[in-house]
């Protein structure tokens, strides 16, 4: 279904995604027409699914970023759902996975400072239903995010 | 902290759903004028707050249907190099992101592979051949759901 023209399209955008459509049909040796074209199929497709901003959470005063991995009291059935619909509920929890493995949700929680943290922490997380135990991991660096695919 | 108001909080919120949206249209939603949407976007921008965008692909129609992320802790005989740790891990292409933290692990990192056969084999052939690595834990993603995050 895709060729080796929309992969190289995709490498170009994932690469640079503030790029326009003039400027990209012109690397990749297109005209913008047949660019546009191309980008509507994947679209259509479900595959080019959009593009999101990205927030600098340190720069609006979040210092702090915790990564909490939780494991889960299974014995009870709706344990997923309703730790997951609570924890929705913290405007400070940016991510939230599920796992296959040791761990069984993982959250990413953020925090003006460690007593901030610390507040939302025993407030917010403990209270969580259905926690068996938790694991924390602070964060230091990141070092590579583009999240790009190997295309 | 720098004096955001409702305002920005509401556009940062729109464009980190969706960055492909005009300024015009922006600017309808939040009640400003089209250049007005314009100067606090570029204000957001010159801030450090609003950074570039992020393509969004749908991983599994292109072929990318396993995502784990792995917990590597560094080994402790000898001296392990940090920059030389994270130089190599950066250079795997299936790598989709390198953090650093403080805990049961000295690493994080994302992996995408086509299928568990293909994650075998970054595992084996890149990831545990990287210098100084001592164990690595897997947990395989199922899903995952990204938050606004406290925006007013």
């Amino acid at each position: 279904m895709l060729d080796d023209l929309d992969r190289r399209i995709l490498r170009h955008m994932q690469s640079d995604p503030e790029q326009s459509i003039p400027d990209l049909a012109e690397r990749l040796g297109l005209t913008p027409s047949r660019l546009s074209r191309r980008l509507e199929k994947l679209r259509e497709g479900g595959i080019l699914l959009g593009s999101r901003a990205m927030i600098d959470w340190r720069a609006l005063g979040y210092t702090v970023e915790v990564s909490l991995r939780v494991t889960l009291d299974k014995t009870n059935p709706r344990a997923f759902d309703e730790f997951i619909a609570q924890a929705r509920d913290i405007p400070e929890v940016l991510e939230i996975q599920t796992f296959l493995g040791q761990v069984d949700v993982r959250l990413s929680v953020i925090a003006r400072d460690m007593g901030h943290y610390q507040q939302i922490y025993r407030s917010a997380i403990l209270t969580l239903p259905h926690i068996a135990d938790i694991e924390a991991l602070m964060h230091v660096a990141r070092i590579k995010s583009n999240e790009s695919l190997p295309l | 902290m720098t004096d955001l108001d409702e305002i920005d909080f509401g556009l940062l919120k729109a464009l980190s759903r969706d960055a492909n949206q005009s300024a015009g249209a922006l600017g309808r939603a939040l009640g400003l004028s089209q250049p007005a949407t314009w100067r606090r976007i570029k204000r957001l921008q010159e801030l450090g707050i609003l950074l570039g965008r992020r393509l969004d692909l749908d991983r599994e129609k292109l072929g990318f249907g396993v995502t784990v992320f792995l917990g590597v802790k560094l080994g402790t005989k000898g001296r392990v190099s940090l920059e030389d740790f994270e130089r190599a891990v950066c250079a795997i292409p299936e790598v989709q992101t390198v953090e650093h933290v403080l805990g049961l692990y000295d690493y994080r990192l994302r992996v995408t592979a086509r299928d568990i056969a293909d994650f075998e084999r970054v595992l084996r052939r890149r990831v545990m051949l990287l210098p100084g690595v001592g164990s690595v834990d897997a947990n395989v993603l199922l899903s995952e759901e990204r938050r606004p995050g406290p925006l007013g």
